[in-house]
């Protein structure tokens, strides 16, 4: 087997830049501040685009996280990688996505938006990240006992294809159905008019840099989560140069676009309750752990078959349909009504789940 | 005959942490992991050679890999 380039320690930080890089641009070319790319907030954008929630402020199917699949799909058949698989607890899987969602937006991002947010300025994403590491070492805790999922087993290739074919119909919804200036609604699709979901880059480009960063996410295994939980549980740095690499080029990045403003207050999409943007942060950081991996390297590897991944995928899908129906997600103006309550009850479950499931297995 | 880690349907880290814990407990000083996907296969070379550990032989077949370490 040829070596991967993209598996070295070189290849994870080429990997990073490039993914910094594009972020910052995708912001310049339309989508939201310090939200050039965000798994968790677009994959609610797209529930919000099918009508799974009523926030008309964030609806809109986002290119990226179809391009993100699809093009592990094709790095994976290109290097003969795709290996469709499943059966490792996936009902686990969609309830840890439910909450690594909820936890998410409490605190407004995924770990990919803290690190573009601490990139753009935005200081309360030190809490988020700080919060994102106290969630990653709950989960290497529970690692360290024996906590695991189970083995999955290999299945047909068509399984391994239905999240790549949701992602394709979603796309395919999106030609049929295109966005209509000044109309929230085109055929099945909602499509916000002011807000988030109102700010977003030209289809064809966002649906472009998504597909090269899913191809070189899948390559490099790049994984957000994976660069905290190796470094706290092996001292391995490899998955954290990458991510380090898209912090510091997406930096410099955003100060060349002059999208860099320090600060705590008036950042956008954000709020500065501390506290809540650590625990936020902090459950969907377990979650995380507990699933194996951060929201993108999850569709990353649903891309590449493996199915469990594509159950969490739906589950965080799922999830922020509860967060905006249930008024569970932050806003700008501060927490949700009953975002408390969620974080303590996603708390309680992951809790459960770490405990519950550390079956040993026998080597 | 050297001992069998079989890591096989399991994703990192675990295959990396059983991979550990055999290095660590490990008297004959030679080991066969079994994983059955690229990354993982990628991991437990990256952590075995982390710890001073050789890799002497992969075979990659059909539904799984072998990966063969001896101490350094």
């Amino acid at each position: 087997m040829a070596k991967n380039f993209f598996s070295t320690r070189v290849g994870i930080i080429v990997v990073g830049a490039v993914i910094g890089i594009l972020a910052a641009v995708l912001q310049k070319l339309g989508n939201p501040g310090n939200m050039g790319i965000c798994v968790a907030c677009f994959e609610r954008d797209i529930a919000g685009a099918i009508g799974l929630h009523r926030a008309g402020v964030v609806q809109y199917v986002r290119p990226e996280i179809i391009g993100f699949v699809l093009g592990s799909l094709v790095a994976a058949y290109s290097f003969k990688e795709f290996k469709p698989r499943c059966g490792s607890a996936p009902i686990v899987r969609f309830v840890l996505g439910v909450f690594a969602m909820i936890g998410a937006l409490v605190f407004l991002g995924c770990p990919w938006r803290a690190v573009l947010r601490l990139a753009g300025g935005d200081l309360n994403a030190v809490l988020g990240l700080l919060g994102l590491g106290f969630g990653v070492w709950i989960g290497v805790m529970f690692l360290k006992n024996g906590y695991n999922l189970g083995r999955s087993q290999s299945t047909h290739a068509g399984a391994g294809w239905m999240l790549p074919l949701v992602m394709l119909g979603l796309l395919v919804l999106m030609f049929i159905y295109p966005q209509v200036s000044g109309d929230a609604k085109s055929g099945v699709l909602f499509y916000s008019l002011k807000g988030p979901g109102a700010m977003h880059a030209p289809l064809l480009i966002s649906l472009v840099v998504g597909l090269g960063i899913g191809f070189l996410a899948q390559r490099s295994r790049f994984c957000t989560m994976g660069a905290l939980r190796d470094l706290i549980l092996f001292g391995q740095t490899h998955l954290l140069s990458g991510f380090l690499s898209l912090l510091i080029c997406a930096c410099i990045a955003n100060v060349v676009l002059g999208q860099f403003y320090l600060g705590f207050t008036g950042q956008p999409v954000a709020h500065n309750l501390h506290v809540w943007n650590f625990l936020g942060m902090a459950l969907a950081g377990l979650a995380f752990a507990l699933a194996g991996g951060c929201p993108g390297r999850q569709l990353f590897l649903a891309g590449e078959g493996d199915t469990d991944a594509s159950v969490f995928v739906l589950g965080m899908i799922a999830g922020a349909a509860f967060a905006h129906n249930f008024g569970l997600a932050s806003s700008p103006k501060g927490l949700g009504p009953h975002g408390i309550a969620a974080v303590i009850v996603g708390f309680a479950v992951c809790l459960f789940i770490g405990f519950a499931m550390k079956k040993r297995i026998a080597a | 005959m050297s001992k069998i880690v079989d890591a096989s349907g399991l994703s990192c880290p675990q295959p990396v942490l059983m991979t550990l814990d055999a290095i660590k407990s490990d008297s004959d000083a030679e080991l066969e992991v079994i994983v059955d996907n690229v990354a993982s296969r990628e991991n437990v070379v990256r952590a075995a050679e982390s710890k001073g550990w050789n890799v002497f032989d992969i075979k990659d077949n059909d539904d799984n890999t072998q990966i063969f370490i001896r101490k350094g």
